[in-house]
């Protein structure tokens, strides 16, 4: 793998050895020190054009516990907001030849142009609305651990389906490991064709009860001024996952961070079914693989594809 | 056209290009198409001071003096020049994507004889002295003649009229608030009313834009995959309905621009059935691209309208082949390198197009079969007809508007560059059959492909 941009570019193996390689991560994670070499005198540059905390502080994490250098470049406060663009960002940082770059931005398939445009390994923490496939890869390791494999479990994605980029990753990533996925939300927020992705699609929660796994969205409140929906009690009336709708054997997950009494009632996020915690604690160990597998595992191979790529990289077909 | 009309369009010649030697030449054994004419046959053809002089049969006419000799080896084509309703030169303004000179440059090399300029310009194309500017640099700087269509509302607001009148006495075409649509039904049909008075092609974009608004591509499968924001086709369909609806209403005359999809087919035939005046064109791409073209998020799929499923695309070709549509358009629309390196949401709308349309819909529709060669001639020239204008003719007396194309000849677009100042063309890299060898335009040589070989007699 050289770069890790979208989950469509991986198979059932991939992301077998990836939350494999994150279980043996996580035993370094219990230990009084929590660092490995492994990727001592790399450096991950952060480059982040959207604010996130959890995101880029658990990268942060993970590329400290390898022993990678870490830089984080906000786009905020920045050239980028004097007028620099995308590309003239990235070549400039790319002077200060990183192996890695973390990127997040708002605009579906920036991470595929970077990785076009420079020769470090290019992880996507989220490309607009497209894909978020770290978190698609910890939500599959934190249900390997509570729930073990997830062949033909019933996963219901239910929300804001249209603006998600978890939902898109998800959608891919449990498909992969042998799930059926059902999404549910509002019409105004379920996109048109959504089902030519394999999943099933609903409009109430009346079969939430079929599910093994419900994965509740963030709804964000800037949906109500464009009138995705009328107004926050009508959706958490109709779509919120509360201990009236979820029975005790589903297990409860959420990308964070939670709008108790929006898209969750608090007493699910406090119940024991909910792994939303875990998620958190899961983020930084899979990053850790994902970092190792791109920077460590084939680090030769890499950097073999990246001269072939220099040649022939700009032609899109 | 009304007859109040008339009297506007003889003030000022419609068509403006730099006058360039008129050709002498002898187009030996080529073989001539064109429909209008009822050609389809072997023939010498000599232009002599930029005119068909003479057609003979193959081999019997000599070069004379000063004359230069051209050899169709009994396989070229001669086809009149194509005319194109929809191109944006971004001349005044936007000169780092085209000017006049570049892009009738890319036009000649396409094999058109002439183009109809777009006004979203900066300063927009609104007032009389821009559009005499305009054509007089036309008059410098053009390679084939350009037609000009002003804006319908000052500065593409939607909410005052430009002063129609005067632009036509200016020798304006038509009106077109290209790249925006006329929102408001009312702001419209006072434009309808008016033409009345000053005659002139309304031609429209059709979008609503509260149906469209934030959309970066087609809405459907791959928009849902990709996360991004969808334009619904019936953003269109709905307002080729409403305003051919208005133009029947009003008697009026509107050519609709860039059709996308299916229901906007039958929209405009509807309206057609019922004897309105309506009129419309489609764009390559929309004849040979769909949604599925843009997975890869290459910004050169991003235009407007967006590239639409297969099943539209084959609804455009039926309504091409049937005539519901009347002609082809590239909506040629150039933007700089740096413009379109960026993400594809960010990237703005458009492709160029002038230099690939011929050989992009001989190799995807005519070796296809889905149209005939004849078919693609006609709709590729259709659009003088559509604005008052004459259509380019192969006849004796007629001014030398020709193209002549090898069908055989391949090449992979963009390989030797582009004549435009922009490369974002979204057929670049494929292959394509069809290549323009010569391009004569209002009587005079506009391209000369390098490897024609021409002799001196």
């Amino acid at each position: 793998m050289n770069h890790l941009i979208s989950i469509e570019d991986l198979d059932r193996a991939d992301i077998e050895r990836i939350v494999a390689q994150a279980e043996r991560f996580a035993e370094v994670a219990d230990r009084e020190i929590k660092k490995v070499p492994t990727l001592r005198g790399r450096m991950v540059l952060n480059l982040f054009y959207e604010a996130s905390t959890r995101t880029r502080s658990s990268f942060e994490l993970a590329a400290k516990r390898l022993s990678a250098d870490v830089v984080n470049f906000a786009a905020s406060g920045s050239s980028v907001e004097k007028g620099e663009s995308l590309k003239d960002t990235v070549l400039t940082l790319s002077a200060h030849k990183p192996d890695a770059i973390v990127l997040r931005t708002p605009w579906a398939g920036a991470s595929e142009l970077v990785a076009k445009w420079c020769s470090a390994a290019i992880v996507n923490a989220g490309d607009g609305k497209h894909e978020h496939p770290t978190q698609a890869l910890l939500d599959v390791y934190t249900l390997r651990q509570h729930v073990g494999a997830i062949d033909d479990a019933s996963i219901w994605i239910v929300g804001d389906v249209m603006h998600s980029r978890v939902a898109r990753s998800n959608i891919l990533a449990f498909q992969r490991m042998g799930a059926r996925v059902t999404v549910a939300g509002p019409p105004t927020l379920i996109p048109r064709g959504i089902e030519q992705l394999g999943c099933d699609v609903r409009y109430t929660l009346d079969e939430l009860r079929s599910a093994d796994i419900v994965y509740a969205l963030r709804m964000q409140r800037e949906r109500m001024s464009e009138t995705w929906v009328p107004s926050l009690r009508e959706y958490a009336s109709w779509y919120q996952i509360n201990g009236r709708r979820l029975t005790p054997r589903q297990i409860l997950m959420h990308p964070g961070p939670v709008n108790r009494g929006v898209e969750l009632s608090g007493e699910v996020v406090d119940s024991p079914q909910a792994v939303i915690t875990a998620q958190v604690e899961a983020g930084v160990v899979v990053r850790m693989a994902v970092l190792f597998e791109l920077l460590a595992g084939a680090r030769e191979q890499r950097s073999l594809a990246a001269v072939g790529g220099a040649g022939g990289g700009s032609g899109v077909a | 056209m009304s007859a109040a009309a008339s009297s506007f369009a003889d003030d000022a010649s419609p068509l403006v290009g730099a006058s360039q030697p008129p050709a002498e030449l002898l187009l030996r054994d080529v073989r001539v198409l064109d429909p209008r004419a009822a050609l389809d046959a072997r023939l010498d053809v000599r232009v002599r001071d930029g005119r068909i002089a003479e057609l003979g049969e193959p081999g019997t006419l000599e070069a004379g003096d000063g004359e230069e000799l051209v050899d169709g080896y009994g396989r070229l084509r001669l086809l009149p020049a194509f005319f194109d309703p929809h191109v944006h030169l971004r001349t005044p303004g936007q000169e780092h994507k085209e000017d006049l000179e570049t892009g009738t440059r890319a036009a000649a090399a396409g094999g058109f004889g002439a183009v109809i300029a777009m006004p979203n310009t900066d300063p927009v194309l609104d007032s009389a002295p821009l559009l005499r500017s305009l054509r007089d640099a036309a008059a410098r700087e053009a390679r084939v003649p350009v037609g000009f269509l002003p804006a319908i509302t000052r500065s593409l607001q939607g909410e005052q009229l430009t002063e129609m009148a005067e632009l036509r006495l200016q020798g304006a075409l038509g009106f077109s608030d290209d790249g925006k649509p006329v929102r408001s039904a009312g702001m419209l049909r006072k434009a309808l009313q008016y033409q009345r008075l000053c005659g002139g092609v309304l031609a429209l974009h059709e979008e609503d834009p509260t149906l469209s608004r934030g959309g970066s591509m087609h809405e459907g499968a791959v928009s849902a995959a990709l996360g991004i924001a969808g334009i619904p086709t019936i953003a269109e369909s709905t307002m080729v309905a409403r305003d051919a609806a208005l133009a029947g209403y009003e008697d009026a005359r509107v050519h609709f621009q860039h059709l996308s999809c299916a229901a906007s087919v039958e929209a405009v035939a509807d309206a057609k059935a019922r004897g309105w005046r309506v009129s419309a064109e489609v764009s390559p791409h929309h004849l040979l691209l769909t949604e599925e073209d843009v997975r890869g998020m290459d910004t050169r799929m991003k235009m407007h309208p967006p590239l639409t499923t297969d099943a539209d695309r084959l609804a455009l070709i039926d309504g091409l082949r049937a005539g519901t549509i009347d002609c082809v358009a590239t909506d040629h629309a150039p933007h700089a390198r740096d413009e379109k390196e960026v993400p594809f949401e960010q990237a703005p709308m458009g492709t160029t197009g002038l230099e690939t349309a011929f050989a992009a819909l001989h190799t995807g529709l005519v070796l296809t079969g889905a149209l005939d060669l004849a078919a693609l001639v006609l709709r590729m020239t259709a659009g003088a007809a559509l604005f008052g204008l004459p259509a380019p003719l192969i006849a004796v007396g007629e001014r030398a508007n020709l193209t002549l194309v090898d069908l055989a000849g391949e090449w992979v677009a963009g390989e030797h560059g582009w004549e435009s100042r922009s490369e974002n063309c979204c057929f670049a890299g494929r292959r394509l059959r069809g290549r323009v060898l010569l391009t004569l335009a209002a009587g005079g040589v506009a391209h000369r492909d390098r490897a024609l070989a021409m002799v001196e007699a």
